[in-house]
């Protein structure tokens, strides 16, 4: 399971890029000329994140260089001990539904302290990854057609960022091993 | 919402560092905490560039409809109440099929699309029916492929290997999706127990 994981992580991004080329080319695509056109897409979207991770970083930082990142997870740490749910990432899992700037800013926390290829690195990671923005979701897809009663939709999809933070903790012990002590 | 929380992570921040006389530290984290921010975001054009260059090939080859044929099956399976031939159902799997892909631009409104197809088979206006509930759901736990962003943040901070999650959130976000479609099943069948009736 370990080795299946850890090729996917290395195959799949050039397999998907060498098809998706192919594939665009045997569909008569001038490829190259396209990649350029939608690449441009790429600096206007990482501008406009822009303020949203200047507003966020600044919070996380805050709530870090106090103390009170500390104070919260020691005190989080007794009731997800039983759980096995590290505490340290228990900030970012309880974020992730309400703001995704705001949980990339507590997984940045984690790399500043831990180091991204660390055992808290991956995990974190792959809960930011695994997860979308559930509230933000709910709000803009049920509000363009102004739907008022949204019935068991909020309850399934909390519910269900739970079983994707227990899914991120079930992938990263099956590729590393459990957490390391210390 | 998000008003609440930032201004919760402020003022726990200040209150705290009265607490533990780390008032200087937390001057220093709000002129640093801003530089972060933007040298990330200036970070992320790297991959994100490539990436969105990458995906406007895939669309115009085609692949986010020859993905959708292929998810028709499970369409169906998931959408009961949706007829196969209804322009609803198009625009549900062009949503997941663009979900799927990573094409986060694309996806929504495609599934705004969806919901507004949906809207016109729901009988009364103001509650979601269960196949809203089914593509929110399914949106919410989105099945990811390639998790752009987190990659290219992972190379800002100087990882020796950014893609080695890609194996991991996978694996991750297909058990958060099966859950998601057993916890929509399962509200689903209370919901109509409850009510004693059937809504489409």
């Amino acid at each position: 399971m370990q080795t299946v994981i850890s090729a996917i992580s290395t195959w799949l991004l050039p397999l998907l890029v060498a098809f998706i080329l192919v594939t665009g080319y045997f569909h008569r695509i001038p490829v190259y000329q396209s990649f350029v056109t939608g690449a441009k897409g790429g600096f206007s979207t990482s501008v406009r994140l822009i303020p949203h991770l200047v507003a966020m970083m600044v919070a996380v930082s805050v709530f870090r260089d106090s103390g009170a990142m500390d104070f919260l997870v020691a005190g989080l740490h007794p009731v997800l001990h039983w759980l096995h749910i590290p505490a340290q990432v228990a900030p970012l899992g309880l974020l992730r539904p309400i703001s995704s700037v705001g949980a990339l800013a507590l997984m940045t926390d984690i790399f500043h302290k831990y180091g991204p290829d660390s055992w808290l690195g991956q995990l974190a990671s792959t809960m930011q990854a695994a997860s979308d923005t559930t509230l933000y979701i709910i709000t803009v897809y049920f509000g363009s057609i102004g739907i008022q009663n949204i019935r068991y939709a909020l309850k399934v999809g909390l519910l269900s960022d739970l079983a994707s933070v227990v899914g991120s903790l079930i992938a990263v012990v099956l590729l590393l091993g459990p957490m390391p002590h210390g | 919402m998000i008003d609440l929380i930032w201004l919760l992570l402020f003022c726990a921040g200040v209150v705290t560092a009265m607490w533990t006389g780390r008032m200087a530290e937390v001057t220093h984290a709000l002129l640093q905490g801003a530089q972060s921010g933007v040298e990330l975001s200036i970070g992320l054009i790297s991959v994100i560039a490539f990436w969105m260059g990458l995906m406007n090939i895939a669309e115009q080859a085609g692949l986010v409809q020859s993905l959708a044929r292929l998810l028709r099956p499970l369409g169906r399976f998931l959408f009961p109440s949706v007829p196969v031939e209804h322009p609803a159902m198009g625009a549900i799997l062009a949503n997941m099929s663009a979900n799927l892909l990573g094409l986060g631009n694309a996806a929504t409104p495609l599934g705004l699309k969806a919901m507004q197809e949906l809207q016109k088979l729901n009988a009364s206006k103001d509650t979601a029916s269960d196949a809203m509930c089914t593509l929110l759901a399914v949106n919410t736990a989105s099945i990811t492929l390639i998790p752009t962003t987190v990659i290219a943040v992972r190379m800002q901070y100087h990882s020796h290997n950014p893609t080695a999650i890609v194996g991991t959130t996978i694996v991750a976000t297909a058990i958060g999706t099966v859950a998601a479609i057993i916890l929509d099943r399962i509200f689903r069948a209370w919901s109509h127990r409850r009510d004693g009736s059937c809504k489409p």
